[in-house]
Formats: C-alpha cells, sequence, structure tokens
C-alpha cells in the first residue's frame, strides 16, 4: 500500500527552481533511497516532501491525506521524520535533551521510547548528559536519527546519513537503517554512497538536473550501466 | 555605595532576564525593552494610584496588597501589548527574512513610539507611589538598607531562578531552547516554532512588567525612566552571556555596583558612561559573555 506519493512536483528557493516535475512513491515499511550527482535536487526534493519548501507545482499525499503545503510539524503530527544533513542535532541540548524534543509531541511515554532509543543507538547510552556539540561526528548522526524516532514514525526521511564518517561508521548507519525498517518503518533516503544504500532498498530514483531520471528496484539500479553515467552527470536518460 | 550598586543592580538585572530571553529565543536586541518596562510600570501605577487599589500595607514595604492585582495587570498588559507587535511587525519581518538589524531597529521605532504614548497618557511629570519616607533599616555596621530594597532584591533572586528552571526543566523551556538552537531543526522535531517564540514574548512581556514595578517603586516614575536603563541592561546581558539568566543577574550586578563605585574616581555626570565602557570591554575580550550563552 502506498504511504506516500509526490505526483509532478516543482519546487526551489525564490525564483531559482531546482526540482522539475519529479514523482516518487514509498509504500508501507518499504526501503526507498534517491540518488543522483551533486546539485541534482535530492535534498530539495526532501525538504519539500516535509514542508520546508513550497512546491510550485504538484501534489503529495502521505497515508491518503493531500499534505502538499502541510507545514513540518503537521508532517511530524501525520507520522513522518527527517533527519536532515547538516545541523540535524542541538548542539548546546544534552543527549537526553535532544531525544526528549525528538518526542515533543508526545503526550505519554516519553521516558520508555527514550530508553528504547538508546538502547538501539549503545554509543549514546552510557553519555545521556553530553552536550551534543561534544559527540563525534557518527555519534551526533545516531542521535539525530534516534531523535527523529522518538515518535515512532512511520516513513524516517534520510538526508546523506553516512555523510562524511569512516567507512566503520557508515557500515553501522546501515545496520541500525536495516533495524529500524525490521520494525516496520518506511525509510525514504537520499545518500551518496550509493552501492551501499541500494543494497538494502526495495527500489531507488535517479535523479539528474532536477528531474527523474530512473525509477528501478534497488539491486537492479546496481547492476546499471547507465547509472554511473548519469552519476557523472554526462547524460540525461529518460524514466 | 557598593549597597546602592546592589540595589540598582538588581533593577537593572531584573530587567535584564526579560531582555536576555527574548535575545536569546527571538535572536534580536530589542530596543523597545526599556520602555516596555515603563509601560508596565505605568500600568500598575494607575491600578494602585489613579484605580485607588492600594490595599492594606504589606509589612515595612512602601507598597501595599493592591500591588498584586496591579501587577497582574502590567504583566496581562505588557504580554498583550508584545504579543501584539510580534503579529503586527516582528511576526512579518521574519516572515521576509528581517535579519537582526532590520528587527533591532523596527524594535527601536517601536520604543521611541511607545515612549511618546506613555508621555501622552501620563505627562511628562514624574510620580511617586509613596510621598513619605520609607525607612532604612540597618542590616550590619553602618550600612542601611530599605525594606523595599531587600524585596526587589528577592524577587530578583527568585525570578532568576524561576527562568531556570523553566528553561532547563520545562518541555516550554526546552522547546524555546531549540528554537533559539536551530529554528529549522525544531520545526523538524515537531515543535511549533512561531507558538514557542509567541510564548515567549508573553513570559518577556511578564518579566518586563515586573521589573518596570519595581523600578518605579525604587525611584519615580518617569516616561523615559525605563529607556534611560537600556543600555545598562544590555551590558548586563553581555556580559553574562546571552540567554543566560544567572549572568544577566551576575551582569545587572556588576554594572550597577561599578556605576555606583566609579564615582568615587569619575564625577558623578560621567557615571552612565560605564556601562558602555563595559559593554565594549566585553565584546573585545569575551564576546560570549562571563558564563556564555545557554540558549
Amino acid at each position: 500500500m502506498t504511504l506516500l506519493e509526490a505526483h509532478g512536483i516543482s519546487a526551489g528557493y525564490g525564483a531559482a527552481e531546482i526540482i522539475h516535475d519529479v514523482s516518487l512513491r514509498v509504500g508501507d515499511a518499504e526501503v526507498v533511497t534517491i540518488i543522483g550527482p551533486n546539485g541534482a535536487g535530492k535534498s530539495t526534493l526532501l525538504k519539500t516532501i516535509f514542508g520546508l519548501l513550497r512546491p510550485s507545482r504538484g501534489r503529495i499525499t502521505f497515508q491518503g491525506s493531500d499534505v502538499t503545503r502541510a507545514s513540518a510539524p503537521k508532517m511530524v503530527a501525520a507520522g513522518a521524520a527527517l533527519v536532515p544533513q547538516t545541523s540535524n542535532i542541538f548542539p548546546s541540548l544534552n543527549v537526553r535533551e535532544n531525544l526528549q524534543l525528538g518526542g515533543y509531541r508526545r503526550r505519554h511515554g516519553t521516558a520508555a521510547r527514550l530508553a528504547e532509543i538508546l538502547r538501539l543507538f549503545p554509543d549514546l547510552e552510557h553519555r545521556p548528559a553530553e552536550r551534543a556539540a561534544n559527540l563525534s561526528g557518527g555519534q551526533r548522526q545516531m542521535l539525530a536519527i534516534g531523535r527523529a524516532l522518538m515518535l515512532d514514525p512511520v516513513l524516517l526521511c534520510l538526508d546523506e546519513p553516512t555523510a562524511s564518517l569512516s567507512p566503520r561508521m557508515r557500515g553501522q548507519i546501515f545496520e541500525r537503517i536495516r533495524a529500524i525498517n525490521a520494525q516496520g518503518v518506511a525509510i525514504l533516503m537520499v545518500e551518496q554512497n550509493a552501492k551501499e544504500a541500494l543494497r538494502l532498498s526495495d527500489r531507488g530514483y535517479v535523479l539528474v538536473a532536477g528531474r527523474n531520471a530512473l525509477e528501478q528496484p534497488g539491486e537492479q539500479l546496481l547492476a546499471n550501466p547507465d547509472v554511473g553515467r548519469l552519476f557523472l552527470g554526462q547524460e540525461t536518460a529518460s524514466a | 555605595m557598593v549597597i546602592v550598586g546592589i540595589v540598582s543592580g538588581s533593577i537593572i538585572g531584573l530587567g535584564a532576564i526579560g531582555l536576555t530571553l527574548s535575545y536569546g529565543v527571538l535572536k534580536f536586541a530589542n530596543f523597545a525593552h526599556g520602555d516596555l518596562m515603563t509601560l508596565g510600570m505605568f500600568l500598575a501605577f494607575a491600578v494602585v494610584v489613579d484605580a485607588g487599589l492600594h490595599g492594606g500595607a504589606i509589612g515595612p514595604l512602601s507598597f501595599g496588597w493592591g500591588m498584586i492585582p496591579a501587577a497582574l495587570v502590567a504583566m496581562a498588559g505588557v504580554a498583550l501589548v508584545v504579543l501584539g507587535l510580534d503579529w503586527l511587525v516582528f511576526r512579518r519581518l521574519r516572515a521576509r527574512g528581517g535579519g537582526f538589524i532590520t528587527m533591532a531597529v523596527a524594535s527601536l521605532g517601536i520604543g521611541i513610539g511607545l515612549r511618546a504614548i506613555v508621555q501622552l497618557i501620563w505627562g511628562p511629570t514624574a510620580f511617586r507611589y509613596q510621598s513619605g519616607i520609607n525607612e532604612a533599616t540597618t542590616i550590619f555596621w553602618d550600612l542601611k538598607v530599605k525594606p523595599d530594597q531587600f524585596f526587589i532584591f528577592g524577587l530578583t533572586l527568585l525570578l532568576v531562578v524561576v527562568v531556570y528552571l523553566l528553561l532547563y526543566r520545562t518541555k516550554l523551556g526546552k522547546a524555546m531552547r531549540a528554537t533559539a538552537d536551530n529554528p529549522d531543526l525544531a520545526e523538524v522535531a515537531g515543535i511549533e516554532t512561531e507558538q514557542i517564540r509567541r510564548w515567549t514574548w508573553v513570559i518577556a512581556g511578564c518579566l518586563i512588567a515586573v521589573a518596570g514595578i519595581m523600578l518605579g517603586i525604587q525611584a519615580q516614575l518617569r516616561f523615559s525612566a525605563g529607556f534611560h536603563l537600556i543600555l545598562p541592561m544590555f551590558a548586563a546581558v553581555i556580559l553574562g552571556g546571552i540567554g543566560n539568566p544567572w549572568g544577566a543577574l551576575v551582569g545587572g550586578m556588576v554594572v550597577g555596583i561599578s556605576q555606583e563605585v566609579s564615582t568615587e574616581w569619575i564625577n558623578t555626570g560621567l557615571k552612565p558612561a560605564v556601562p558602555f565602557l563595559i559593554l565594549i570591554l566585553m565584546l573585545l575580550l569575551r564576546p560570549r559573555g562571563l558564563f556564555g550563552s545557554t540558549i
């Protein structure tokens, strides 16, 4: 069943349109990865879906409701969560406070959920009072994902979750993403480490110059010779 | 002289708590803060004196129980005014990407307007709550302190603790810190940041009104009373670290005491220059303040 559907989305910053007529779909408990060269509009698409940018055209539905003009807090209330690529933690707050803020809209069960999240990320479990600014890159990313999970979302959007991380830490993050998905959470991920991301994806989309270029199951995209060329931004294939 | 400095520092600190909160969360220097204090001061005065709600005496204090409903009216009045100003001016500037300077200049204009309105309603004359003498008590050696001054110092301490607990122990306070830290991420975490900003205005408005009332009790009620405190309050906020309630108190004390003690060596007329000097030195040597920003 379709959880999220974006149809014919165009959006950008001010007069500059970055994505043009882009469509995508995420099913229940599915892992979907968006890949593409730098400047392809992947993060812009994620921001637009999440209500941080207003689309100039197109329609977005989430769990059957029209959320085209919904704000980020409304998307959160509807069951979606986003981990931005940068500035994704509150640096002056400690680990526990960051997680508590992730559960800001929870009416009850915050403490129990916080304990579950800390168990999911053992690196954070022993430093709840640590100022988030003092964490390593990998720990910050885990905290950001943990924060996003505090409200038990049905869809987790991740913008380059392994950017600037060591290979070992990248592996750990992908392993956590797999574990989160195993609990029934759908994942929509923008990722530069395409090979690793596509390996755990049910489907993948390739964006080039702000347009849909390809949509295939993850394994097929991995084997697709066009993908390499598209990543270099030399050619735009039709979907 | 130090005692006078502590009393004057309490008033500066009290005003600086509200200022540091709005500066930290709303991210601009509100130059109307002093004039909003004046508004709170006169709103309470209108209830106690104009409406005649004196109430019975509270021990040795110069004001009576009537000050409690007066304070509630002043707090509600200032909170409504700042909410109205946010809706009318600041929210629109934020939506258009108005930065620190735009917002600060707008607040400067609002301050001038508010001062003119207060002068129009209550005139240029100075008023006092009490015509008699508020007898000072000897605390030790030859040091004498008025009961009102004790009260103001105690209230300042209490409000610092309350603001600290609000910021660190409540869900609203944490959301305020998150909004100050990274408003976009706060939105992504499901926090309605505009709502948090409105709450910040309401809390700051209440603190502003209380500071204004205490200023009126301690000194004369004059249309420009709050305006003259704006610079010492900014010096206190920057000295203590923006967004830090304890810093605002300590900053207020340092500014108040140095202003008074400086008259030992400099002409009394030059006293108002001391906060300028502190402000410049702090910005040059330790721009994050003595204790750093907490929000």
